[in-house]
């Protein structure tokens, strides 16, 4: 319990509680921790209108750090607590934070109708592709070949790509950060925050004790500028150290294939631009995976739809339209009789 | 009309002069329902007390003919409080063979059949399984038979108006309205009005609709022949005065829930997923959203309990409702409940069986479940309601509960009073003491897990409170700032404390009175729910008969009423009646090392009156 008189300008201080964090040394929920912080109180947020509400694992003890409203529910079903929040206050505003086995595996339905039906609510799903808290088995995103306790001789299970499922449940907001971004990914919160509907974040994350370095491939400092592609609205879709490489769209095969801008007769006119209502498209760039092509990172998808609580609230206002309803007039309705 | 009566082959019906009861029964989509439902309801405007039995398969439309696809309603009513659908019914009306096949053998002897001949043709009598025309080979013997080729009639009424063959057979059930009305003696202007209303003056079907009902209603008269069928008129019931409605469980429950809300002074949100036979709770509600309530059709039941659940947490009252299998899948969230401590009304319309069971048949299997049925030690109040209209007061009580005590209650209604109907003396709000909620505003000194002194619930506080930002959650936390811990004295105060504060509730609930007989004796019969109305009659035709019996009815099945155990043992024997194989009998054992004795019944139908009084016979000598 944290009693505070807010100054004019919270800090992210301001946000954090008096609780420790108990998540490993060295784990990637700590700079996200920090990102969330920084972003409210960038923002201007106010702790007693927002509420985080997580699932089960290790990302979900996140609320407990928060110093806001936090409900700390069980496994899967953050995003139903989370639309029962939104449907009786649309006014808050709500944060769900989850993590691969969380929102993929035992809470996979209510992921897809939490999107499906666009309730305003900022999703943060970290994927570290393996369960922490368990102690370490596979999860609906290790891939293939992935050794653990509870897949010693590898793991077969075709893995999900979250942005992907995002898309295909008809998400009208879907991005992807990395944890050690904090910068880029305060700027997907902003983003998320100023989004009406369901926004979908999936952050990169790295587990250190079960699954480290797993994406090092692209997500490490040394490798970043030539196998990451921030996508942003209206910009081609351009990166590498020499900022000469391209995503360029083959019609042919109506594929995306990497061009080298400046060999064999490429320009910069040959780069595709991002246009991030265009679902297709999304579904492509989301889909893209190392080695054979940069993680794509940043806003993939962005085209508002009305969202799912105020729909409810505005069917609400008309049935209510002509006022409150009078019990003793609806129980004395139709065909009543006296006895004297 | 062809009347094989013939008293000499069977007994003289044995009904009493006071009532009696009726049964139609036809194919699914014969119409049998809105017939009863009709019926019914020119009953109750007659002044009569009813009881009424909807009796459906799941098929919504299952293949014509078949003894599967049978729908039956059932009404008791009469002259005197009536207080069940009736052990027997003294009159079968069937609309074909399958109909017949399936009902005949519940018939009083010496009943009458009123059967539609024109559906009894050879393949209709193969199709519903019987091995010869029943009409003549014996097994309607003991009944009084009464042939009417209602299809016929409802063919030729149907004829002037031009509609299709089809929408003049579906004016069968309207036909037979016609013709029980008359038999009844009830007035056929209020269904005219309302069929004139519903189709408009010149709608053909409307027209025939009209058309038939009169017919039916003529064919009474014209065919008064035998003086068998003479109308028979059952004076208005001495009612306590008041204003009088019918209504079915799930209407009352429905509107019990708002008005609960309204006396706490809070919005509600209803999240349910569908299932049979709760799913009317959300039907109606999802109708009356002025009344503050926003209902959320949710994806699964984990989902729907979830959501409530979030609401609660938001500050409104989080409402679910749903049936066994549905509870089942419930039950961890009710446990998130329980630790975070949340208020949350959770309805529990009991259906027949495990797993799927028998989802339009009714039962009470459902009591280990709301009281014992989640992991770990987790107590919740459950309230069980004993006919439609007490679902009301249930339904506010269950809120009072949550409300006070920050904490999930389970309502546990049942299929029979979800869809049955009975007569209501209509209750007025202002009647009602108000139980306001007071959320905490007030940082200074909160505590997330401090508590009322005397009810031991914690605060409520609402997201959106400057200076109350708290985190809940699942795991176990600090007696009192609400900060995990996984400290061992911790643990067992906070279990400890979730118990004591449920138990508590014993001192808040009225103590346990007979609602027949002494406080002391030779045998007390012990029910709950829907049983109410067998148990009551059969105790009180038992003491007019001169056996030593009273009849108690447990509406707080946790926690128990305090004077409860003494009360028990006051009696030479204890007999719990109950549809299940003995739940509350092993509660009861638990909680008071009670040697009772079970009448256990588990076929998906109603408790009979007679089973009741065999019973007390066997367990108590006048």
């Amino acid at each position: 319990m944290n009693i505070q008189t807010p100054p004019d300008k919270l800090t992210a201080k301001d946000f954090a509680t008096d609780q420790e964090v108990r998540w490993c040394p060295g784990c990637g929920d700590y700079a996200i921790l920090k990102a969330v912080q920084v972003t409210l109180a960038n923002m201007g947020a106010k702790p007693e209108n927002t509420v985080f509400v997580s699932g089960i694992g290790c990302s979900s003890r996140f609320p407990y750090y928060m110093a806001t409203y936090g409900f700390h529910t069980i496994h899967g079903r953050a995003p139903a607590v989370a639309t029962g929040v939104k449907l009786a206050r649309p006014e808050l505003d709500v944060w769900l934070v989850t993590g691969d086995g969380d929102a993929l595996s035992i809470g996979g339905n209510h992921l897809y109708h939490i999107l499906r039906r666009n309730v305003d609510v900022n999703i943060l799903l970290f994927n570290n592709e393996i369960y922490g808290l368990t102690k370490g088995q596979s999860s609906p995103t290790s891939r293939i070949g992935q050794k653990s306790p509870s897949t010693p001789t590898g793991s077969i299970d075709s893995p999900v790509n979250p942005c992907q499922f995002a898309l295909g449940s008809n998400a009208r907001f879907v991005a992807r950060g990395i944890d050690i971004q904090a910068k880029e990914l305060g700027e997907l919160f902003l983003r998320a925050k100023d989004h009406k509907g369901a926004s979908f974040i999936e952050i990169i994350q790295n587990c250190i004790v079960y699954n480290d370095g797993v994406f090092a491939d692209f997500a490490e400092k040394a490798v970043a500028a030539d196998m990451q592609l921030h996508v942003k609205h209206g910009q081609p879709m351009i990166w590498g150290k020499a900022k000469n490489k391209g995503l360029h769209l083959n019609t042919k095969n109506l594929s995306l294939e990497i061009v080298t801008i400046g060999e064999s007769g490429v320009t910069a006119n040959d780069v595709m631009i991002h246009d991030q209502s265009n679902k297709i498209l999304a579904m492509m760039l989301s889909g893209l995976r190392t080695p054979a092509f940069p993680e794509v990172l940043g806003v993939i998808y962005c085209d508002p739809a009305p969202s799912y609580e105020l729909q409810v609230k505005a069917q609400d206002d008309v049935s209510r339209a002509k006022g409150p309803g009078d019990l003793d007039k609806l129980m004395r309705a139709g065909k009543t009789w006296v006895v004297n | 009309m062809n009347l094989q009566s013939n008293p000499s082959r069977g007994d003289a019906p044995s009904q009493d002069q006071q009532s009696v009861v009726v049964r139609f029964a036809g194919d699914s989509g014969d119409g049998v329902q809105l017939l009863g439902s009709q019926f019914s309801q020119e009953t109750a405007l007659a002044g009569n007390s009813l009881a009424t039995f909807p009796d459906f398969p799941a098929e919504i439309r299952a293949p014509t003919g078949t003894t599967y696809g049978v729908s039956a309603f059932q009404i008791n009513f009469g002259s005197r409080i009536i207080k069940t659908a009736g052990d027997q019914p003294d009159v079968l009306v069937v609309f074909n063979p399958a109909a017949l096949k399936v009902n005949h053998k519940q018939l009083r002897r010496g009943g009458i059949v009123i059967l539609d001949s024109g559906t009894f043709k050879e393949k209709e009598i193969k199709r519903a399984e019987w091995d010869s025309d029943p009409r003549t080979n014996g097994v309607l013997a003991d009944f009084r038979v009464i042939e009417i080729d209602i299809s016929k009639q409802a063919l030729e009424c149907a004829k002037p108006f031009g509609v299709s063959q089809k929408e003049a057979l579906r004016t069968k059930n309207i036909w037979m309205l016609g013709l029980v009305s008359w038999m009844y003696d009830h007035n056929i202007q209020p269904i005219m009005d309302s069929l004139n209303k519903k189709f408009g003056a010149e709608d053909p079907v409307g027209l025939a609709n009209v058309a038939a009902l009169k017919a039916g209603h003529a064919y009474g008269e014209i065919h008064e022949v035998s003086g068998e069928l003479s109308p028979r008129t059952f004076p208005a019931v001495k009612h306590e005065p008041g204003t009088y409605r019918l209504i079915s469980g799930a209407e009352a429950l429905a509107w019990g829930l708002l008005a609960g809300a309204k006396l706490a002074d809070l919005e509600a949100v209803l999240a349910s997923y569908p299932i049979t036979p709760s799913s009317p709770i959300l039907h109606i509600l999802a109708r009356l959203r002025q009344f503050g309530i926003t209902t959320f059709q949710a994806e699964d039941e984990i989902a729907a309990c979830c959501a409530a659940l979030g609401a609660s947490f938001a500050g409104k009252l989080g409402i679910t409702a749903s049936s066994g299998p549905g509870i089942a899948l419930k039950t961890e969230a009710i446990g998130l409940g329980i630790s975070t401590e949340l208020p949350l009304v959770i309805v529990n319309t009991q259906r027949a069986g495990p797993s799927t069971g028998m989802p339009t048949k009714t039962e009470q299997s459902d009591l280990y479940l709301a009281v014992w049925g989640r992991n770990a030690d987790a107590p919740i109040p459950v309230v069980a309601s004993r006919s439609p209209g007490d679902c009301f007061d249930v339904a506010i009580e269950a809120v009072r509960l949550a409300t006070k005590y920050m904490t999930p209650v389970m309502i546990l209604s049942d299929g029979y009073i979800a869809n049955a109907a009975e007569p209501w003396r209509i209750p007025t709000m202002s009647d009602y003491t108000p139980f306001k909620v007071n959320f905490r505003t007030d940082p200074e000194g909160y505590q997330v897990f401090m508590r009322d002194a005397k009810t031991l619930a914690r605060p409520w506080v609402k997201p959106g409170t400057p200076g109350m930002m708290h985190r809940i959650g699942g795991i176990e936390k600090d007696s009192l700032s609400g900060n995990i811990s996984y400290a061992d004295a911790n643990h067992q105060k906070m279990t400890d404390t979730r118990a004591a504060k449920i138990n508590n509730i014993a001192d808040d609930i009225p103590a346990q009175v007979p609602e027949i007989g002494n406080t002391k004796g030779k045998l007390a019969v012990v029910g709950w729910g829907s049983t109410y109305g067998p148990i009551n009659r059969a105790v009180a035709n038992m003491r007019d008969q001169g056996f030593d019996a009273a009849h108690i009815h447990i509406r707080h099945i946790w926690p128990l009423p305090r004077n409860l155990e003494a009360l028990l043992k006051s009696y030479d024997k204890v007999v719990v009646a109950e549809m299940n194989n003995g739940q509350m009998l092993t509660l009861l054992k638990s909680q008071y090392l009670l040697d009772a004795k079970g009448l256990l019944k588990v076929s998906g139908q109603p408790l009979k009156i007679e089973e009741v009084e065999n019973a007390i016979r066997t367990h108590c000598s006048a």
